[in-house]
């Protein structure tokens, strides 16, 4: 067994690559994801699934915008704000943009300082992380707020195709939800790498296995989709 | 991608000792990529901002859209440094979304027209 372990590293040549290495990787009988751990692997697998959800509702936003016969709000106007005696346009929109960049940002160098195990550092930058994502959050609250005071609703708006308020509602709040829940476990996350859980690898509770520093990456991965999710919402429902 | 290559031990053994792996690369390109969002943002907000219309505001989004999300997944996500059979695992099943988005297209086209002629010309 060894000896063919050792055989199998030296022979880099006979190594499949490209689309043969993925179909050996598949046929293995085995893991099919080589080299990924469970926990990454299953993360990804429920980005999947989390992506047709918001897919779904990106999707019956286009359908409803494409088939009312009465003219969509303009985003750039409903979603402008009055400030310093000018009219900006989605003004709100962008700051929040660039608070969720910037919480992605921080996501990715806590997960690097993770793996150089300098807990300190990985569990401040978590938190940093944890209150730009907040903010985002707090800033929607206020978007709904001025939104619903000015007569938006699910079933209706001033301006135009009363779908604006059905999808605007659904869309966004499916997000700020993800949002919320990602900041709940960036906190939870962070009080454990600052505890020194995952230098002595303590248990989890739910899992009993062995933590390690691999948990604030895949942590970082829900993150970055969150950010990314809001990457195509900014431009299909805001910006079209 | 040149060091997962070179010791692509996948043999039953080596399985086991996956926490070796780990994404470790210069903070510098977290920084640089956090700056290319940015201005990627910027853009994207300027093309509003400046009232663009038509199919140039529309493939500007586009493009500036897909290049945040290829940045964020490729690098904030370690997607470049992968392996093949989870890259292609996870990034198609989405690309075939656009398969729905014709479909949704046509019907939304269908009704559309629909409306047009029995609520809008009918009376």
């Amino acid at each position: 067994m060894a000896e063919s372990a050792l055989t199998n590293t030296g022979a880099v040549a006979t190594t499949p690559a490209g689309w043969r290495q993925v179909t050996s990787d598949w046929s293995s009988d085995q893991r099919a994801f080589k080299k990924v751990s469970w926990g990454k692997a299953m993360m990804w697998i429920f980005l999947l699934s989390d992506t047709f959800i918001f897919s779904c509702f990106l999707l019956s936003y286009m359908t409803v915008r494409m088939s009312t016969t009465v003219p969509w709000p303009n985003p750039s106007e409903v979603f402008g704000l009055h400030l310093f005696g000018q009219n900006i346009p989605l003004i709100l929109i962008a700051i929040m943009t660039f608070v969720l960049i910037t919480s992605s940002g921080t996501m990715a160098m806590a997960v690097n300082y993770g793996y150089r195990r300098q807990r300190k550092t990985t569990a401040i930058l978590m938190l940093v992380t944890a209150f730009f994502g907040a903010t985002f959050v707090g800033m929607q609250a206020f978007e709904w707020t001025k939104l619903i005071m000015e007569g938006v609703r699910p079933w209706g708006n001033p301006w135009g195709a009363p779908q604006f308020g059905s999808t605007f509602f659904m869309i966004t709040g499916f997000h700020g939800t993800h949002v919320s829940i990602g900041v709940i476990f960036l906190i939870i996350i962070a009080h454990r790498v600052w505890r020194g859980d995952y230098d002595v690898e303590r248990r989890g509770f739910f899992t009993s296995r062995k933590g390690n520093y691999e948990i604030v990456e895949i942590m970082g991965l829900y993150w970055h989709f969150v950010d990314l999710v809001w990457v195509f919402i900014f431009a299909f429902f805001y910006l079209w | 991608m040149a060091h997962a290559s070179a010791h692509a031990a996948e043999t039953p053994a080596g399985a086991p000792v996956v926490h070796d792996e780990h994404q470790q690369h210069p903070i510098k390109l977290y920084l640089v990529v956090w700056g290319w969002l940015f201005v990627l943002s910027t853009f994207s907000y300027l093309v509003d901002y400046f009232h663009l219309q038509g199919l140039l505001r529309w493939s500007l989004i586009i493009i500036f859209m897909m290049l945040k999300a290829g940045l964020i997944v490729a690098i904030f996500m370690h997607m470049a440094w992968e392996r093949l059979a989870l890259i292609y695992a996870i990034l198609i099943p989405p690309v075939v979304v656009l398969v729905f988005v014709a479909i949704m297209v046509f019907e939304s086209n269908y009704t559309l027209l629909s409306r047009l002629v029995f609520f809008v010309m009918g009376h």
